[in-house]
């Protein structure tokens, strides 16, 4: 097509506006659950009371003032940032295995980009009807109803992505008191910061850009392509069904049945168009996979339905594996996990995920840091003894008081000194800091490398941590 | 791209010398808006922070900072970096104050044994330590041989108790050592040296150092007057004992050989020393800091 002078000289092509069909089937279905369970875990969590002792009764509070996650039951404290990373590694080699094995079903069916989307075309569809009414007032001129129904469906997207927002903010602090000092102009200016962040970019990313973050900005979208093999089931066209020898042609007289069709060499495909007018992204699934496609599966609920009504056979769009449909004589379409790459990725998938529950659910009571001090590395004293001191850190990460003991292995039993906190008790959350000098005669000194310090939570002798030491004297070289 | 675009650019409509014209060609047009845009942003600027000289003083802008300063004053300055800076230095202060009152009201010993204010000491006394101490007795309060004593060893010249560290710091120390090149020839000296270094056992001429030690106990050079007849030292005086591995002045440690070791003593008794001083810090520091310093001091030696 011959674009005009006009267009050339723009920089961006100006976006043509989407307007979805809303369509009913099984992969509707699926959608409208992942969105409901999606919304209700992430819009109510905040709300969910849960008893505490030392911090708000609110199951899931990100304290970031008190340096803490709270999470129903779990304590989250900086010290445990590897759970974070196994996290992320867990998330992206998920991501990794499921697009190999059945293609964008992250972008589809779970990405808060396309819930989100999905939700604020759900609002345009209520505040303004189906697809062929949409259209219609999108090319009236202005008018008191257009005002009315187009300013309405913006107004309720405000709303929605204000109070996604808000609840973002939610998480970070008691979320009751924070519904009310909003809005009497007494929560933090951070709380306003991030709600009106938020909202904005809520409503600009589902309201406005949609499906051009997708295309132009997501950069998942992106590589998560390369990670498509031919036996990776995507949304496809069956093109040599649809399209036979003469191409599609709509159901006219003496091409209704499939019979006639096939003797016409005319493809399954009635061309009604249904595909395109209910995908979010503007494509036509017919033309073959592209990179625009999230893989939504919502053509394969409109061609299903327009298939039905015609008597014909379901699934002339499915989802199916390139390899596959260009074979001879397809077979059923089938996820095929029997390659190196998915069994490693499922495999590092396993455990990474055994070795989070397991380091989660065997996490101590406690945290400990010992540093040895450096400056003096080692002190001569008056009678030749070498002393070295340490600073031992002990962080409680129980719900209640705990006593600490702490003792050495590996050096004579009086060289230990801990001044005045040879146990120490320490609240919840809290952290303390004790000297320890260890005094060793200069030729033990000189023997000794390393020793253990051992600190026991009283009461609890199987959580007791042992830190390896350093021991340094004159004349050894690091 | 390499196609030429048709030549439409308009001319301002000036002729002169009846050919002469000039193109009009505009500036483009998001390079003005974002021109308007920045003096607009300017306009709010002056409004809010301090713009325009004006008179003797400048235009202060409707942001302010208020804060209570040490005194108990109510201050408000229009918004500017130092006010932004006084005002985070008391909100430090105010948050600080319980801290130090309780160290105020506390005995050293309660102190020591409370770990929360214990913690506190080693932190707040790391960073007083650091800015006031660190100079001269190093980072870690380890001290330098030769110039200021290590903090960090078990040897206290003046006493390692609370009151006597803290006597230190309130009025300052000044050690001082006569140099006996004056009094004694050269030979006498070097038998001090050796008989000094004998204390220590350190290798020596015995013969040396027997007459050494005559020398120590009698009048003419009077080392027993300071240093204590056993050599050990006397706390009230500040000097040192002679009878165990700690050197402040004589760079013992630093000499391979024993004849190094004694020459380094021989150093220091031929020509004295008048420069361990130590300043007072009673006018310098707040008390409370002071009493932080002391227990913060006392813990890295170990005390006494």
């Amino acid at each position: 097509m011959q674009t005009g002078q006009k267009d050339q000289s723009e920089l961006y092509q100006k976006r043509i506006p989407i307007f979805t069909r809303s369509v009913k089937g099984r992969f509707r279905r699926f959608k409208t659950s992942v969105l409901a369970l999606a919304y209700a875990i992430y819009f109510l969590l905040p709300w969910l009371p849960w008893q505490r002792l030392d911090a708000p009764a609110q199951a899931v509070l990100f304290d970031l003032p008190g340096r803490r996650f709270l999470i129903f039951g779990l304590t989250v404290y900086p010290q445990d940032v590897i759970w974070l990373a196994l996290l992320l590694f867990i998330a992206a080699i998920l991501l990794f295995f499921v697009t190999g094995l059945v293609g964008r079903a992250f972008c589809g069916y779970f990405c808060f980009q396309t819930l989100w989307t999905d939700f604020f075309i759900w609002i345009e569809h209520l505040a303004q009807g189906e697809r062929p009414a949409r259209m219609r007032l999108h090319r009236q001129p202005w008018n008191s109803e257009k005002l009315a129904k187009v300013g309405g469906t913006h107004a309720l997207w405000m709303l929605a992505s204000f109070w996604t927002g808000l609840t973002f903010v939610a998480y970070f602090t008691y979320a009751p008191q924070l519904l009310v000092d909003f809005f009497t102009g007494q929560a933090a200016p951070a709380a306003y910061i991030t709600a009106g962040i938020l909202t904005l970019s809520t409503y600009v990313a589902a309201g406005l850009m949609r499906e051009q973050i997708c295309t132009y900005v997501c950069p998942y979208g992106r590589f998560q392509s390369v990670m498509y093999e031919p036996e990776t089931l995507a949304v496809h066209y069956d093109a040599r069904r649809g399209e036979a020898a003469h191409g599609r042609a709509p159901a006219r007289a003496g091409q209704r049945t499939l019979a006639e069709r096939h003797e016409k060499g005319v493809g399954d495909c009635v061309d009604c168009g249904l595909c395109v007018q209910v995908c979010p992204v503007g494509i036509d699934i017919r033309e073959g996979l592209q990179y625009k496609c999230i893989s939504c599966g919502l053509c394969i609920d409109a061609c299903n339905n327009v298939m039905d009504s015609f008597g014909f056979p379901r699934g002339l769009i499915r989802y199916d594996s390139e390899m596959n449909l260009a074979s001879p004589v397809p077979a059923a379409p089938k996820a095929q996990w029997k390659n190196l790459k998915t069994i490693g990725y499922g495999l590092a998938l396993v455990l990474m995920t055994a070795y989070l529950a397991y380091s989660v659910a065997t996490r101590g009571s406690f945290e400990r840091a010992v540093n040895q001090i450096r400056q003096p590395l080692y002190v001569v004293l008056s009678n030749g003894d070498i002393r070295n001191r340490y600073q031992i850190r002990i962080t409680n990460k129980a719900a209640q008081d705990q006593t600490y003991a702490i003792s050495a292995r590996g050096i004579p039993a009086d060289a230990l000194d801990l001044g005045n906190f040879s146990e120490i008790i320490i609240k919840p959350g809290h952290s303390a800091l004790v000297q320890a000098s260890v005094r060793l005669p200069l030729a033990v000194a000189a023997q000794t490398q390393r020793f253990e310090l051992v600190i026991t939570p009283q009461g609890k002798p199987a959580e007791a941590k042992v830190e390896y030491v350093r021991f340094d004297a004159p004349g050894k070289r690091p | 791209m390499s196609e030429q675009k048709p030549q439409t650019v308009p001319t301002t409509g000036h002729v002169w010398d009846g050919d002469l014209q000039e193109y009009n060609n505009p500036l483009p047009v998001w390079w003005v808006y974002t021109f308007y845009a920045t003096v607009i942003f300017a306009l709010v600027y002056w409004t809010i922070y301090p713009s325009w000289p004006f008179g003797k003083g400048w235009i202060g802008g409707v942001s302010k900072i208020s804060y209570v300063n040490s005194e108990g004053e109510a201050k408000t300055h229009s918004w500017n970096t130092r006010a932004l800076l006084l005002a985070d230095m008391n909100k430090a202060a105010i948050a600080q104050k319980p801290y130090f009152d309780k160290v105020e009201a506390m005995s050293y010993e309660e102190i020591a044994k409370d770990p929360e204010m214990s913690g506190f000491v080693i932190s707040a006394g790391k960073t007083l330590f650091a800015d006031n101490c660190a100079p001269c007795h190093q980072a870690g309060g380890q001290g330098m041989i030769g110039f200021f004593p290590d903090l960090t060893d078990d040897d206290w010249l003046y006493g390692g108790s609370y009151e006597k560290i803290h006597e230190t710091l309130m009025g300052g120390r000044r050690g001082y050592m006569p140099a006996f090149s004056e009094v004694l020839v050269g030979t006498e000296i070097d038998q001090l040296a050796n008989f000094v270094a004998s204390l220590s056992g350190i290798g020596h001429d015995t013969a040396k150092a027997a007459a050494g030690k005559v020398l120590f106990h009698g009048d003419a050079a009077g080392c027993h007057a300071c240093h204590g007849s056993d050599a050990r030292g006397r706390q009230d005086m500040g000097t040192p004992n002679l009878t165990d591995n700690i050197w402040l002045w004589a760079n013992v440690p630093a000499a391979d050989t024993d004849e190094g070791k004694v020459a380094a003593i021989r150093g220091v008794i031929a020509s004295g020393l008048n420069r361990g001083v130590m300043p007072a810090w009673s006018g310098r520091l707040l008390p409370e800091q002071i009493k932080v310093l002391t227990v913060y001091v006392h813990e890295l030696g170990g005390g006494q």
